[in-house]
């Protein structure tokens, strides 16, 4: 129990995929000029990486990884090389029902997110949490809290961001560094605070 | 002919069209010192009160003197009971103008404030030189007024660095500080962050060997020796107390440390006409009290045996580093802060917790009110966000039962 904790912990503060890794920036900086949007966008960023790293994590372990295939009877076969685009096509196919489900079953949650769901397909944030799984060789487990907290951090970064960028409207910044220039040095200054965590073992 | 009359008559020259146009933002800087503007709103509602910017912004750079002055002489007591111990003092213009105007005696309260002036007044120097021509080149250019906020960002940032900080360092961190934590938002009050610990946490990742470790607290060469709060990292209050700290030594300053952020006693003086006057939110100072003192029993009941940190108890905690002075005066700073009542609440708890756990749970920085500050910045127009919709739902709830 304890390890989860911790993991979940250095997944959301320490290793924030957002101001740590500076993963998932387009959707990032696009879509954090108001706080009900960022909350929408984080959380549908929470729910797509809490299915996708625990399902790449099963096709990873079941299919990809060498000696995975021994239950078929190729127990010498090693299809990791298929790993990216077998996670892309995961992550794609799965924001995909999730929209037609949410469309048919929740519409109201539906319409909440919107354009984003779609978006989140490009998330390199989710693709980063796949990829970081395999690195790491979680466990089934393990992946599914690492998928949730990796979604918590980021959520947490861009409703933080959000928050500023709202107080940030009364600014009187210099008409070069207007929007986008200013939010890249916004996050900038993000990640100074959150550096707060580095360093700490767990 | 009164000054009045003699800044009335200087006025024209500086307003559009006039000789010196371009230097409009310093003669209103001198002008405001002495004289409320005469300028009044013309239309509509509004709230006249002789406490403005000014005032406010020269009151707190008032209130820190009490910590600048216990600072200045304990800066001079640890260098000169390092000399006591058998030190030579450091080789330069710093101990040559001591040894002029005063001597190395640790007993001597003239001696130790001289020797600590020779540390302190370059790097207020060079801070309010460089940080002042950033102020008035973004004034100048923006069309903006140079105000007293920078007063106070220049003599915090000064009294949060440690005494043998090289000044080419001092200036690179103002500078950081006051151009990409303040200016580029548009100057005083449109920033998020707090300028000076901007500037510091600037320096801190860029130069940690001058920022941290045993060696740089007292301003003697080849001088080494822990702050408290290292101490307690390695041992616990024993490791302080081994060194003959006791907590009022902790508490009254007569430790090594920042410049300013060493007594709390000088702190709590000017840190309570801070808040007597209003200026500093009441709300954020007990919330970070309350979050610290939360927080640190917490962890003295899970308790830990590999960590002595676990076992600090509060009152150690309030006194060592720089929570007392993160709590009145960099916590407090309005434009950083959560600006409604409740908010002010949970942001100062946020600092409270945080600076607890960063201090206890990670090992890379044994002092967390910067990083812990900085954080709490970061989420400040969020819990804003948060009380003022749970207001709005609260309200129309009200209104449509």
């Amino acid at each position: 129990m304890e390890q989860y904790i911790s993991l979940a912990v250095k997944a959301i503060f320490v290793e924030n995929m957002a101001l740590a890794f500076f993963l998932g920036m387009c959707t990032f900086l696009a879509i954090s000029k108001k706080v009900q949007t960022a909350l929408g966008l984080g959380i549908a960023v929470i729910v797509v990486l809490a299915i996708t790293t625990p399902v790449n994590n099963l096709i990873y372990n079941h299919l990809l990884r060498e000696g995975a295939l021994a239950w078929a009877g190729y127990p010498e076969v090693d299809l990791s090389f298929l790993g990216y685009i077998s996670y892309i096509g995961v992550i794609a196919a799965i924001v995909q029902i999730l929209e037609m489900f949410l469309d048919k079953y929740v519409p109201a949650l539906y319409n909440a997110l919107g354009v984003f769901l779609p978006l989140i397909t490009v998330n390199c944030a989710i693709m980063g949490a796949a990829l970081f799984m395999v690195e790491r060789d979680y466990t089934f487990g393990e992946s599914v809290v690492y998928g949730i907290g990796a979604g918590t951090g980021w959520a947490l970064a861009i409703t933080a961001l959000a928050g500023i960028r709202e107080k940030l409207k009364y600014s009187d910044v210099p008409a070069g560094l207007r929007g986008l220039g200013i939010t890249f040095i916004t996050v900038g200054l993000m990640s100074l605070g959150f550096m707060s965590f580095s360093g700490v073992q767990l | 002919m009164s000054l009045r009359n003699i800044l009335d008559k200087m006025e024209p020259h500086f307003h559009k069209g006039g000789k010196y146009e371009k230097w409009y933002a310093l003669y209103e800087a001198a002008d405001t010192i002495f004289y409320t503007p005469g300028s009044v709103t013309k239309s509509a509602a509004h709230v006249r009160d002789a406490v403005d910017l000014k005032r406010m912004m020269i009151l707190v750079w008032m209130c820190t003197f009490p910590a600048v002055f216990f600072g200045m002489y304990n800066v001079g007591l640890q260098a000169n009971t390092a000399i006591d111990g058998g030190l030579a003092a450091t080789e330069g213009w710093r101990t040559a103008l001591t040894g002029a105007l005063a001597g190395f005696d640790p007993n001597s309260i003239w001696d130790n404030i001289i020797h600590g002036a020779m540390y302190w007044l370059p790097i207020y120097i060079v801070t309010f030189v460089v940080g002042g021509f950033w102020e008035v080149l973004f004034a100048m250019k923006r069309g903006h007024e140079v105000n007293e906020g920078f007063f106070v960002t220049s003599i915090l940032f000064s009294l949060i660095l440690p005494p043998t900080i090289p000044l080419w360092q001092v200036a690179l961190g103002i500078s950081f500080g006051v151009v990409i934590g303040k200016e580029v938002f548009g100057g005083t009050g449109k920033n998020f962050l707090n300028p000076a610990l901007t500037g510091r946490a600037f320096l801190f990742f860029a130069y940690p060997a001058q920022m941290s470790g045993d060696a740089i607290w007292t301003a003697v060469d080849g001088f080494s020796g822990a702050t408290p709060l290292g101490l307690a990292a390695m041992g616990g209050v024993d490791a302080i107390l081994a060194q003959n700290i006791t907590w009022f030594d902790a508490f009254v300053g007569t430790i090594q440390g920042s410049v300013g952020e060493v007594s709390t006693l000088a702190i709590l003086i000017g840190g309570g006409v801070l808040v007597f006057a209003k200026v500093a939110a009441w709300r954020i100072v007990a919330g970070v009290f309350a979050g610290m003192v939360g927080m640190s029993l917490l962890l003295n009941l899970i308790g830990s045996e590999t960590n002595p940190m676990f076992a600090l108890p509060f009152y150690w905690h309030l006194v060592l580093g720089g929570f007392a002075f993160g709590m009145f005066f960099m916590a407090t700073d309005p434009v950083s802060a959560s600006m409604t009542n409740t908010g002010k609440w949970y942001f100062g708890a946020l600092i409270g917790v945080m600076v607890v756990l960063i201090r206890v749970v990670n090992p890379a920085f044994p002092e967390g009110m910067m990083l812990a500050i900085l954080f709490g910045n970061l989420f400040a127009p969020l819990i804003d966000n948060f009380v003022v919709q749970a207001n709005i739902k609260r309200r129309m709830a009200r209104n449509v039962g």
